[in-house]
């Protein structure tokens, strides 16, 4: 009796939850999936829809001068494609690109290494080194360009000692380059340097404490153990890095404003120039538009690279 | 299941259906271009006589340039207020993204400033998209504009400049007008007398002697007590603006010209062997008497090297030296001087100027507001006010440079008085009015700084030339 009583009331209870499972319709059961993915399908139409019409403004010869455009078709590329001064802009960037994520992985690998050593001296440092994060890069220009002021800015101050206080560091086109990639490497080594540091961090002991017992050198240990098994953190650095410096516009327009002539004129400033200040809105477009192909292509490689050695990691791991 | 999955299939087929909707119907709508063409101005709406108060408690909103001028006008808002029952609201912003800022608003097709300040080449640039109101019809309806503004009284050559035709390469003075003079800068040599005693100099007189001058002063001025000091201040840095002051001027003084018109096809002209070399010795002149880091440097470099006694000349607009003359303004005030600059070897003195001047957004709802604060602002009363009262100097009347308390406020600045009026006559723009103007100009301060790096200047003119013979074809 007992047990029937157990059993229907078992019975009852189930009954009652499939009641209330009963009790939300159906049509609402189907619907929730869809209300999932409405955030993601927003924030990809957030994305889509303006880069969709950029991409369809590129086909028409829309400028100021013209505000009810003609279709063109693929004329903007062709003209953007057969200009010398794309041609030049993007050799600049290229070599800004890969002169500040070269350097900024080589400083900031170096200055993660030596924090990686616990000290005092470490510490402090630590605090220090992500002053440079937290200033806008702009403001971070306009203090370079006043410290790199010739007769009197700071450097050349301290550089008069030793017979060389009277550079123009931005008045030649290889210093306007070298001067905004300096600034380019201030902001950013340290961070290159933080996600170095973490990376440092997390790798095993083991395989160090046997190569101190092999009595293994700094150099030895550094070049066949740290740098191996760091490389994969260096390297989300240097695409983070390497795509941010293909983007670059402040820095360099704070600083030189494209010049002196053409010389730090990168392809967002000529992109900049042709659709705000010469108001060929099409035109510019098309820059940017080529720009994203050339960052999009640069980091599906780096990215592809990068999945290659986590993937050799994990398995030497397994 | 299969069911299910055909339906979600479906799902994802009407969302991205949906999401491309907008996106074709926004792409059809023309641009953000204005769809309703209007060609009959408002200015045809005030009827009856005229009266300040018409507009009483409307609010105007102003987009206005950091610049003393502006101090002047905000200083002076309340008569305005007082005597229309109008409110300003303004937004004021640097000179360095002033610009960005404006065009980005006005070609929006929005009416988020019903009045604006501008310079003359603004107009070639947002006239012809039609963002800027015709004034012309406003200023002929004696219903809306009052007696006192009088028009005869404005230097012509100031209001022509800012009417145009819209056609590339026709001369200004013809077609609708765009904008109002309100401020303007005439561009002559200010120089240090200090300096040019001391060391024996004399103004130059021609372009040679300038060249010369310049040199001798960055040779023998740090000897002579003035330490640091270089010889001329001139604009380098790769912007318009560099083209504009000292260098057009002295350009047109040589009879050059920036293009040529033909049938009304322009063609660019500052490839040839006249202006080539022109060119290559007003970059030998920096390069021998001119700033270090010259490619960088603005009309703020250049003023305030002036007022610190860090260049013994200045060829730029008078505004930029007299700010530094003032009692009290700079180390260098009270020994600054100026002159007409070099004269062209036919004795010209054409001088390129700058107009601050005012135009209407012609997309404002509320326009006729907007003029009654554009009549005030341009009128005799607060001209008046601004040139003696405050630093509004360069009178855009006739009828101000001539008032006894302006010529008393400027007796003292050696030169000043004498140096306005010998240009003032000959001053115009010299460029030739083409939509282009912004892309051409820039491109020129970047041939002009490669030259200054030692590149020849002939080749590097040629490729300009030929590179702007597309754009404004």
């Amino acid at each position: 009796m007992t047990s029937l009583t157990e059993t229907d009331h078992g019975a009852a209870s189930r009954e009652e939850g499939a009641r209330q499972v009963r009790a939300v319709p159906r049509w609402r059961r189907g619907l929730r999936p869809y209300l999932l993915i409405v955030p993601a399908l927003l924030l990809t139409g957030g994305i889509l829809y303006p880069f969709g019409l950029g991409l369809y403004y590129t086909l028409f010869d829309f400028s100021a001068s013209k505000p009810q455009p003609d279709m063109v078709g693929f004329e903007n590329y062709r003209t953007v494609f057969t200009q010398e001064a794309f041609w030049n802009s993007a050799w600049v960037t290229v070599l800004y690109a890969v002169g500040a994520a070269a350097v900024e992985t080589v400083l900031g690998v170096a200055v993660a290494l030596l924090l990686h050593r616990s000290s005092l001296i470490g510490r402090v440092l630590e605090k220090i080194l992500i002053l440079p994060l937290m200033i806008a890069p702009v403001i971070a220009a306009i203090i370079w360009k006043l410290m790199l002021q010739p007769s009197v800015g700071v450097i050349n101050h301290l550089l008069k000692p030793f017979g060389l206080g009277g550079v123009q560091w931005t008045d030649t086109p290889t210093g306007a380059l070298l001067s905004s990639i300096a600034v380019d490497v201030w902001v950013y080594t340290p961070f290159v340097a933080i996600l170095a540091l973490a990376g440092l961090r997390s790798l095993p002991t083991s395989p160090f404490e046997a190569a101190a017992v092999d009595g293994a050198g700094w150099w030895y240990t550094f070049r066949r153990l740290t740098l191996p098994m760091l490389w994969p953190y260096v390297l989300v650095a240097v695409i983070f890095r390497f795509m941010d410096s293909l983007k670059v516009f402040d820095i360099i327009y704070a600083l030189t404003e494209g010049g002196p002539g053409d010389s730090t004129v990168v392809l967002q400033i000529r992109a900049y120039l042709e659709a705000i200040r010469f108001q060929r809105y099409s035109f510019g477009i098309s820059y940017t538009i080529v720009l994203w192909a050339v960052v999009y292509l640069a980091a599906m490689v780096l990215v592809r690279y990068l999945g290659r050695l986590q993937n050799r990691a994990a398995e030497v791991s397994k | 299941m299969d069911m299910h999955v055909h339906d979600r299939r479906r799902f994802l087929a009407l969302a991205a259906a949906a999401a491309t909707a907008p996106l074709l119907t926004a792409c059809g709508a023309g641009f953000g271009g204005d769809d309703k063409k209007n060609d009959g101005s408002a200015a045809a709406d005030v009827t009856g006589s005229f009266d300040w108060k018409r507009e009483k408690g409307k609010t105007v909103k102003a987009l206005l340039n950091k610049h003393p001028y502006t101090d002047a006008l905000i200083a002076d808002l309340k008569s305005f207020t007082e005597k229309t029952g109008i409110k300003v609201e303004y937004d004021v912003f640097p000179e360095d993204n002033y610009f960005d800022k404006l065009t980005v608003d006005l070609s929006s097709g929005r009416a988020s400033y019903d009045v604006f300040m501008l310079g003359a080449y603004m107009v070639w640039q947002y006239g012809p998209p039609g963002w800027l109101e015709d004034l012309g019809p406003w200023m002929r309806n004696s219903s809306a504009t009052g007696d006192e503004w009088d028009q005869a009284d404005f230097f012509p050559n100031l209001l022509q400049a800012d009417q145009w035709s819209l056609k590339a390469g026709a001369p200004l003075g013809q077609g609708g007008q765009y904008a109002l003079p309100w401020g303007w800068e005439t561009n002559v040599v200010a120089y240090n007398t200090e300096v040019f005693k001391k060391l024996g100099l004399k103004p130059a007189e021609s372009f040679d002697e300038l060249r010369e001058v310049a040199s001798v002063i960055k040779k023998k001025a740090p000897d002579a007590g003035f330490d640091g000091m270089y010889g001329i201040a001139v604009r380098g840095s790769r912007s318009w603006a560099t083209i504009h002051p000292g260098f057009m001027t002295m350009y047109a003084r040589n009879g050059l010209k920036d293009f040529t018109v033909t049938d009304g096809k322009l063609k660019p002209a500052m490839n040839t062997p006249e202006a080539s070399a022109f060119t290559q010795d007003w970059a030998g002149m920096v390069k021998q008497g001119g700033p270090p880091s010259w490619t960088s440097y603005t009309w703020y470099q250049c003023s305030s090297d002036l007022g610190a006694k860090k260049a013994g000349m200045l060829f730029d607009a008078d505004t930029a030296a007299y700010f530094q003359a003032v009692k009290g303004a700079s180390p260098a005030s009270g020994k600054i001087a100026f002159h007409p600059g070099p004269k062209g070897p036919d004795g010209s003195l054409a001088t390129n100027m700058w107009i601050w001047s005012l135009g209407m957004n012609a997309k404002s709802k509320k326009k006729s507001a907007a003029w009654l604060f554009l009549q005030w602002a341009t009128g005799k009363e607060h001209l008046r006010k601004g040139a003696i009262t405050y630093n509004h100097i360069d009178p855009v009347r006739k009828s101000i440079s001539q008032d006894g308390a302006y010529k008393d406020k400027m007796r003292h600045l050696e030169g000043f008085i004498d140096t306005f009026e010998a240009v003032v006559d000959q001053t115009k723009i010299q460029f030739t009015p083409q939509a282009q103007f912004f892309d051409a100009t820039t491109s020129w301060a970047s041939a002009l700084q490669e030259i200054y790096g030692g590149k020849n200047a002939e080749s590097v003119l040629n490729g300009l030339a030929s590179d702007l013979a597309t754009k404004v074809s």
